[in-house]
């Protein structure tokens, strides 16, 4: 579907192919107590085969920036601007397609697996028929076996047993419930995967089955995914690259490696370093202060107030996109347009309440 | 002096089908004890059908153990009436997992926070009882003029959980019963709501079963820990020996598969594979058909629990050179830990 006629811009070999380009996307929502934002000129480019992670606090953003990829912001909500362009250059720009033509991407182009499994199926149909639904949608023309052979087929590659196409949701556990979930996602062999916190609900052990099964049958079908979570450990285990957001805002993209061993945004910074580990037991290092309301965002840039490296700078103006050689980007002014390290003028003045609390309590 | 709560060879049978009565075994023979002498931690860890809820349900009266007692300071709970009822409902707390769900839509957060007020008689002033809803809201970290008059929709995740933990807060409580207080919690703010418990012990004495299957929050958080597999211990004892040094093989792929924030420390490290427990009944150890140091013997009868070191018991033939632990009492270890 080629919307704009423009024959697409060649693409140097050595790149990979992008799968979703999203540019400068702006989700609102305007309620009684004024707009939020909250999705703010997000700006992401994802490879096919590719694992993007999009981390960051509940409210920043994560969730309505899927919904915005699926076309499901219901109203007070908004998509102000932007684009999402599926498939390279010249590819369908999703935000611009009509009703009909959305309802024949999802599933087919942009699948999405939801966060929770258990109340994402339909309680009173068997699996089997809400598959079978799904893809009688897309493919009018199919035959039953047709039908029924993919859809099996979906199941088996999620490891789940035939019969379980004959089951009701209730029949199944929490983990199992995510894999229907996932063979649904995956039907139609899309090209991204969106998978909003798929187990976030799910125990340890349940969790690393169900990651590993999204990873196989991506890998599968070389889709590219969009793991939206809060585990920073689930990322370092799974994505390439790692986005986090704030306050509606991208703060900083970098590869899994980049973004662990050396994060340059400071939130980012913050963000690892709370995470618990063996090392530091009874240690919680949380991040300073409390994410600001999306209805009242502070000025310049929107981490300013919890920053320990805030300067004057950074309570007026909005940080610019830094790129660095290596393909990182970051939004922050510690850091010239090529992510160089600016010497600083002045140490920051701001006393900074730590709340680093050792616990002592044995 | 009566320990505060004890769970004494506590099982807990669900029967289901008219006709064939198929059992499941939630909990079996399991004992427990806390002491009221120093405020603790005791964690209990395994994956879902583990009997973690189960257990949690039992301590807090909302069920009747099939075998067993659950005594409330050497007080039986199921025939505890009238007023130390009452009494029992107020010193025992519970937070649970969903804070999507524990809330009432309908009615805003004042609302919710005044019910324990009114039921357990607090205060009759409006005014006092304005204050101590914002003081529990503050000792959680939350900003009260932010929370009061809210709908439980207008509120994150996070917050609705700090205020389950500030509710329970309300009412003085001796014991609270966690279960999985963080799961469904952001990461960045998990750390804030494990700080609150932690606070709970150690400002206002309050001791805590903190249900998980979160291994890392469990070591951060808790003193001692038990972990579970289908209704029976697998290893028991102080938190740092069974983290660091896992004995039993269910405890190592517990262990394993904690997605460590650490890209040089991947899953896949030992060769136990990760698949969901099948729950038919078996006659041996529980964890036999997932293991892989499997032995004849381990389908025979399940492995009493072997006190490999002082503060730890793993129920695994492998260690059973060490000695059996005596009454397979669990407690007895916590003790020994401190």
């Amino acid at each position: 579907m080629n919307r704009n006629g423009s024959s697409p811009a060649p693409v140097p070999a050595s790149a990979p192919a992008p799968a979703l380009q999203v540019t400068d996307l702006q989700v609102t929502y305007y309620t009684d107590s004024g707009r939020v934002k909250a999705v703010d000129g997000v700006n992401l480019t994802l490879y096919s085969g590719e694992r993007l992670g999009l981390v960051g606090e509940s409210g920043c953003g994560k969730s309505t920036m899927a919904l915005a990829l699926m076309r499901m912001i219901k109203p007070p909500g908004r998509i102000e601007a932007g684009s999402a362009i599926v498939g390279g250059p010249g590819g369908m720009d999703l935000l611009k397609l009509n009703e009909e033509q959305i309802l024949n991407a999802r599933l087919s182009t942009v699948s999405y697996i939801p966060q929770g499994a258990m109340n994402s199926l339909n309680p009173v149909l068997r699996v089997g028929a809400q598959m079978l639904d799904a893809m009688r949608a897309h493919l009018p023309k199919a035959t039953k076996e047709e039908l029924n052979e993919r859809v099996e087929h979906a199941l088996e590659s999620v490891e789940l047993q035939r019969n379980v196409f004959r089951m009701y949701p209730h029949e199944l556990s929490g983990g199992m419930k995510q894999r229907v979930c996932i063979a649904i996602g995956i039907l139609l062999s899309p090209k991204v995967i969106i998978a909003d916190e798929p187990t976030s609900a799910l125990d340890v052990v349940v969790q690393r089955q169900v990651m590993e099964t999204i990873c196989r049958v991506q890998e599968k079908i070389g889709a590219a995914v969009i793991l939206i979570g809060h585990d920073m450990g689930l990322m370092a285990q799974i994505t390439n690259r790692v986005a986090v957001m704030y306050a509606g805002k991208l703060v900083e993209l970098s590869t899994v490696r980049e973004m662990f061993t050396d994060p340059l945004h400071p939130y980012a910074q913050a963000l690892i370093s709370s995470l618990p580990n063996l090392e530091n037991k009874g240690v919680f290092q949380s991040i300073p202060g409390l994410a600001p309301s999306l209805l009242r965002l502070p000025s310049g840039c929107v981490f300013h107030p919890r920053c320990q490296h805030a300067m004057d700078l950074c309570k007026t103006v909005v940080p610019r996109q830094s790129t660095t050689p290596s393909g990182r980007f970051v939004y922050c002014h510690l850091y010239d347009e090529h992510g160089n390290k600016v010497k600083q003028p002045e140490t920051s003045t701001k006393a900074q309440v730590q709340q680093k609390v050792p616990v002592t309590g044995r | 002096m009566a320990p505060l709560l004890e769970l004494r060879n506590v099982s807990k049978i669900y029967s289901q089908g008219l006709l064939s009565r198929e059992q499941t075994i939630a909990l079996d023979n399991v004992s427990l004890m806390l002491d009221d002498a120093a405020p603790t931690i005791i964690a209990v860890a395994g994956e879902s059908g583990s009997g973690k809820t189960t257990m949690s349900m039992l301590a807090l009266g909302f069920i009747e153990p099939s075998k067993g007692q659950v005594l409330y300071k050497g007080r039986n709970v199921a025939s505890l009436g009238g007023s130390d009822h009452m009494q029992f409902r107020r010193e025992v707390q519970a937070v649970f997992q969903d804070p999507f769900a524990v809330f009432n839509p309908f009615y805003t957060i004042d609302h919710l926070l005044t019910v324990p007020i009114d039921k357990f008689k607090l205060t009759k002033s409006k005014q006092q009882a304005r204050t101590m809803m914002e003081d529990a809201l503050s000792a959680v970290g939350l900003r009260p003029e932010e929370i009061l008059g809210r709908f439980p929709h207008q509120l994150s995740g996070g917050q609705r959980q700090r205020i389950s933990v500030a509710r329970a807060l309300l009412l003085k409580p001796t014991l609270l019963v966690a279960d999985e207080p963080v799961s469904m919690v952001d990461a960045s703010l998990r750390a804030t709501i494990l700080e609150s418990l932690k606070k709970l012990k150690k400002d206002y004495g309050i001791s805590i079963l903190y249900i998980t299957h979160d291994l890392t929050t469990a070591y951060h958080i808790s003193d001692n820990i038990i972990v579970l597999y289908r209704g029976a211990i697998m290893e028991a004892g102080d938190v740092d020996t069974v983290i660091k040094k896992p004995k039993h093989p269910y405890t190592k792929l517990l262990i394993d598969s904690i997605p460590w924030p650490d890209i040089n420390m991947r899953w896949g490290t030992t060769d136990i594979q990760a698949k969901e427990g099948d729950y038919r009944s078996v006659t041996g150890c529980r964890f036999a058909g997932r293991c892989p140091f499997v032995m004849p013997k381990c389908q025979k009868a399940p492995p009493p629990l072997f006190k490999t070191d002082e503060t730890r018991a793993a129920a695994c033939y492998l260690y059973e050179e060490s000695q059996e632990l005596a009454h397979q009492n669990v407690t007895a270890l916590f003790a020994a830990g401190r």
